[in-house]
Order: structure tokens, then sequence, then C-alpha cells
């Protein structure tokens, strides 16, 4: 640890800790409740709250049936089955689109350019419960409300966003003399995106493609508007849960979920960096 | 090289804007002799760049015309143009190895895979560059970065290849030695050259023509001798080399030779570099090395007498700074020998030099 300034008076050493003392509050403040979550799904009883075994920290206390009962479900298999489907779908299209948008708008020759960056943007600011209202009636003329497609395009307007800012973010250190050398020795403009765009572009296509996954993943507001019984995902599988069968199993779930977001967060740190060596051209 | 109907490359009255309001080039037409070796020289922000933009097809041409071979290129996609382009910051691919970065341009043009491996190895062996084909980039010095680049725009044989300042990013020592490669490879291949650089030095010292660019339009485009020693306007005159400006009035026109009356009672005789008229306003220009402190045994046309202010030591020569009598500061360079003259403060001192070292223009 740094050694404190020799200066430093009773003041200084106050505001020192004190504001140690405050981020580690903070910090408590936003992760107990999600890591409270944990210890309870493993709960024996059907309960919300700590046993007495199990603050006794008693084996009997807990068990895992919670979790068994999540997979011996066919509803929760269907919403696990129609997350993923869902998130996938949605986060690709997404991820495609967002990633030709932001490419557009870096181009110093765009017109309109905040306006129209301002309108592909607005799904992340606009109440998205006013999306889902707007999207069920409009989907409804195309026959789309209650099918896969329909909650997939819902899903990748709403990701679309996450990608042209993890995008755009890449692009302004992208050097446009790598595209020109590409094209003047005689590749097309498309082969030159691909060769060499792409590539160095990749950690922010790869971040913005997670974004829009997770929150398609964790999305409740517009599937409760468009999905039938048929598209269920797990956060309105959990939301019915809650009202119909108060159990841990909701807890169990949620324990999953929260591991596949720090994998998820974990794989996108390491590809990023990766692909960040890439970009410095010092990967061997 | 005057001779139109051998031109290679040609500029017919360039014109671009980029806001639609001022143009940033003017009025430029040039043209380039095949395996020529031709530098457009300028301040920075006098468009050099841009005109290598519209060449390699990256900027739209305003008005006019760019042809090569008689045909105009000018509508035609910068990926067709087979043109080699060096850029200032390299533009090396930097997720692409040093070989890939070299068998680039041969693979978009489905050149067979050994055959591209033959010509990537023959020319990292002629950038002396063999043991590094495995390397990034990221990986590389500057200046062997530099070679790469230079490579890659030679490794698909274009007949012309553009260069836009890349030797700005080295230091002086790496940058001559770069300079000699460039030529080099130039002289063995043949290829014609268009070399765009703000450094006179390295323009006086590469190239076969000139062209000095400056607010939009050519100044003057000539050999590098011609240029500094007959230097068409005051503009190419002062930047250029060094030079001294002394202002006067033309008091006698003689064909080629003018007399100039300076404001402090003498006069000098000098070559009218365009037409002057009798009682203009003019200004000559004096190189500081054509210029000799009496007493000498240099032949001489000219004398005025001058105040001497300081002196600095430079190692190979010296440099004297004179005053006139109405003010004009003048620069004299002498060989650091044993005829250097000492002088103090306030001493006054003859300068003479030659009429032919001596240009009169229009002020
Ligand atoms: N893409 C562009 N858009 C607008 N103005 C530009 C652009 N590129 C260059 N300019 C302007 O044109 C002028 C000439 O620039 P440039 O050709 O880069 O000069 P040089 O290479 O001689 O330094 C400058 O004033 C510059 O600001
Ligand atoms: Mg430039």
């Amino acid at each position: 640890m740094r050694e404190l300034p020799a200066y430093y008076g009773f003041w200084h050493y106050l505001g020192h800790y004190g504001l140690r003392v405050l981020v580690a509050l903070v910090l408590a403040f936003l992760m107990l409740p999600i890591l409270i979550i944990i210890p309870l799904s493993f709960n024996v009883e059907p309960y919300f709250s700590f046993t007495e075994g199990m603050l006794r920290l008693d084996p009997d206390a807990y068990s895992t049936r919670w979790y068994e009962q999540v997979f011996n479900d066919p509803r929760w298999i269907l919403s696990i089955k129609n997350s993923f489907i869902v998130g996938i779908a949605a986060a690709t299209l997404s991820t495609v689109l967002g990633t030709i948008a932001a490419v557009g708008l870096a181009s110093p020759v765009m017109p309109f350019k905040r306006l129209i960056t301002a309108l592909l943007l607005s799904p992340m600011i606009v109440p998205v419960i006013i999306i889902a209202a707007g999207m069920f009636f409009f989907y409804t003329r195309f026959n789309l409300v209650g099918s896969h497609l329909g909650l997939i395009l819902a899903h990748a307007a709403l990701g679309i966003p996450f990608v042209i800012i993890t995008v755009t973010a890449t692009l302004t250190g992208f050097d446009r003399s790598l595209y020109h050398a590409a094209i003047g020795m005689g590749a097309s403009p498309l082969k030159a995106f691909w060769d060499i765009v792409i590539p160095l572009i990749r950690p922010g296509v790869i971040s913005g493609g997670l974004f829009a996954f997770v929150t398609s993943f964790d999305e409740v507001v517009v599937v409760l508007f468009l999905a039938g019984p048929a598209q269920r995902t797990i956060p309105r599988q959990m939301f019915s849960g809650l009202r119909e069968q108060i159990n841990p199993t909701i807890l169990a779930v949620a324990t999953m979920l929260i591991l596949i977001s720090i994998a998820l967060l974990v794989t996108l740190e390491l590809l990023r960096r990766r692909s960040e060596r890439i970009r410095m051209g010092t990967s061997a | 090289m005057t001779n139109t109907s051998s031109a290679y490359l040609r500029f017919q009255n360039v014109k671009k804007t980029y806001d639609h309001e001022s143009l940033v080039v003017k009025d430029f037409s040039l043209d380039v002799a095949k395996g020529e070796f031709l530098t457009l020289l300028g301040p920075s922000g006098s468009g050099k760049s841009t005109v290598l933009m519209m060449l390699a097809g990256f900027e739209s041409v305003t008005s006019g015309e760019i042809s090569i071979d008689g045909v105009s290129i000018t509508r035609l996609p910068p990926y067709k143009r087979n043109i080699g382009m060096v850029f200032q910051n390299y533009a090396l691919f930097p997720h692409m190895t040093i070989e890939e970065n070299l068998a680039y341009p041969l693979t978009v043009r489905n050149m067979a895979k050994a055959k591209i491996r033959d010509r990537v190895g023959e020319y990292l062996g002629l950038i002396e560059m063999q043991k590094f084909g495995k390397r990034f980039p990221g990986q590389l010095s500057g200046g062997q970065r530099q070679r790469v680049a230079l490579a890659r725009a030679l490794i698909f044989e274009p007949s012309l290849v553009l260069m836009d300042e890349p030797l700005g990013a080295l230091d002086k020592k790496l940058r001559e030695q770069m300079q000699y490669e460039i030529t080099r490879l130039h002289q063995m291949m043949g290829y014609t050259v268009i070399y765009v650089t703000h450094d006179q030095t390295e323009a006086l010292s590469m190239s076969d023509r000139i062209a000095v660019f400056d607010d939009g339009i050519v100044q003057q485009c000539a050999s590098p001798a011609e240029l500094y020693e007959r230097p068409r306007n005051a503009f190419v005159a002062d930047f250029i080399g060094e030079n001294n400006f002394i202002r006067g009035r033309v008091s006698k026109v003689e064909g080629e030779v003018v007399h100039i009356a300076l404001p402090g009672g003498d006069t000098v005789t000098a070559r009218a570099e365009s037409e002057l008229r009798h009682d203009q306003e003019a200004i000559i220009s004096v190189r500081p090395e054509k210029l000799f402190v009496e007493p000498t045994s240099h032949a001489s046309d000219n004398r005025v007498p001058a105040r001497f202010v300081t002196r600095h030591y430079v190692g190979d020569f010296i440099r004297y700074y004179f005053q006139l009598s109405d003010g004009t500061e003048i620069t004299v360079k002498v060989l650091n020998d044993l005829t250097a003259p000492n002088f103090s403060e306030g001493d006054e001192a003859g300068l003479v030099w030659l009429i032919k070292d001596c240009s009169a223009y229009p002020a």
C-alpha cells in the first residue's frame, strides 16, 4: 500500500479512510441483494429466508432440490430454450445491423449524422413500456405477436443501440488510411471492409453483441406484450412463477443467470483483450 | 519532358473544393514523364495530399482531368487504378504479419499461392528484412515499418507510385538512409514516382523535378538546380533554401537586366525573372553563399556598403549578419578558412555579388 503523505492531519486521515468506508458501503449496497440469492437457492425448505439450520451451516439444511425441480419442469425447460433462441438470434441481428449502422455513421460524408444517431439510439432512451406497447400494436398488423420472429425482431431493435455505441467507440480509433491502403492495393470496398475493418473493430463488435444478448436475455416488458405461452422466456417464467408457485425454484434460476452473466462478462473481457492485442499488432 | 505527347501522367486544370466555397486546389496542371521522380513540395496545408488523394482516387476531382497514358482516370474507382501508395503513417495492417501485409495486394489479384510466396520472399530480400516476415508491424521499428510500407507499395509492380511524406515520422539519420533506399529502388525498377514532402532538402536531393506548390497552384516546376538557382518568383526564392531580400525601385530596364535603386542611394543590377517596368517597386534576392565580404578576390558586379552586426559560428562555415543603411538585414555565409574576416559590431564593410546570382521580382 502506498504510504500516506507526511503532511496528513486528522481531517486528511478522516477523509482518506472515510472515503474507503463509503465506497465499501456502496459496493455492499449494490452486491448484497444479488449475492444473498445464491445461498438461499440451496435452502431445503420452500422459504425465501435463512433457516436456523442454514445459519448453523448444517449440511442437512442445504439441498439442490430446486435446481432439480427447474430441470424437471417442462415450462422452465421451454423458457430456457426460448431465452437462448431469442437471445442469440436477436443478438446476431443487432450485431450485423448495428455494426453496419456504426460504420456508416463514422463515414465523413454521412449527412444528418446527429439526427440519425439519435433515432437509432432512441430504443435505449424511450421507456421500454412505450416501445413494447407500440410494438404490440404495430406487430399485430403483421401477425408477429405471439411468434418467435416478432420477439426476435423486437429484441434486436432494443440491442442495436448497444452495438452502435461499442462499435462507434472502436471506430473512433480506426485509421481510415488502412482502409484506403487496402483499396489502393486493389481490394474492392467490400473486401477491404471484411479483411481490414472488421478484424480491427472486432472488440467493439463482440462487446456490442454480448450486450445485445444480455439485453434480450433479461428483458421482460416486451415479452409480456408480445410473447404467447410458446414464447415464454426465463424472466417471463420467473415473473409468473413469483405469483403462482412461491418457492426457491426462482432463486435457483436466478443463481444460474448470475453465473451465466459472470461467464459472459469474463468471456467478453478475454475476447476483448485478445482482439486488442491483435489490433495493436503485437500478438504472436 | 516538355514534349506534351510524351507525358505519362497528366493533370489538366484540376480543381478541388471540399466545402463548395473555397478551392483548396485552384488550377493544377502538370505533366510527368514515365519513370520520372517528381516531388510536390509545398508548405503544410497547401493541398499536396489532396492532389495525391485525387490521383489515387480517394477524393473526387471537382473539375479538370487526370489521365495516365492518355486515358482519363477521373472516373475510375481507386481499386482499379493500379497505383502503389506509401502513407505517412505507413498504414500497415496491424493484425497481419509482415508477410501477410506484403502478400495482400497479390492475394486480392488472385495470384497463385506459390508465386505469392516467391514474390514476398524476393521483396523481403529487397528491403533486407528476410528475418522479419513472421513479425507483426507493432514489433518493428519506425524505419523497418517504413521499408515494409515501401515494399508493399511496389510488390504488385505498379507503374505509378505515390508517397505522401513517407519519411515525416523518422529521425534525421534514418530519414537520410531511407531517402537513399527510395531512390535506389526507383532507379532499379524504373516506375514513376509522385513524392510529396514539405522538406526541401529531401526534395532537392531525391527528385528529377520538383513542383513547388502553394496557394493551390504550381508556382514553379523545374529540376532541383534550376529551382535553386533561378527561382521564378519571390515565393519560390524564399521557400527554397535561404535567401536575402532587398527592396528597391526599378531605375532602368536593359532587356534581361534591370537596375534597381535602393533606398540607401546605391544602385544594383539584377536579372529580371519576370516583366519589370521602369519605376516599379521591385524586390531582389541574393543567396547568402553568393555574397562576398570585401576585401575579396571574387569577381563582382554589385557592391553595397553594410554595417556588421554579429556572426554565428556554424562549423564548416560562419554566418555573418549585416545591416544596410535602410535597416535591411543581410546574411552572408563565409567558408570557415583563414580568410574569414574579423569584425567588431558597427564596422563598415562592402558586400559584393554577381548579376547572375541576383534575381529581381515585382514587389
Ligand atoms: N477531407 C477534408 N475535408 C475538408 N477539408 C480538407 C480535407 N482534407 C484536407 N482539407 C483541407 O484542405 C487543405 C489542404 O490540405 P492537404 O491537402 O492535407 O494539405 P497538405 O498535404 O499540403 O498539408 C487544408 O486546409 C485542409 O484543412
Ligand atoms: Mg499532407
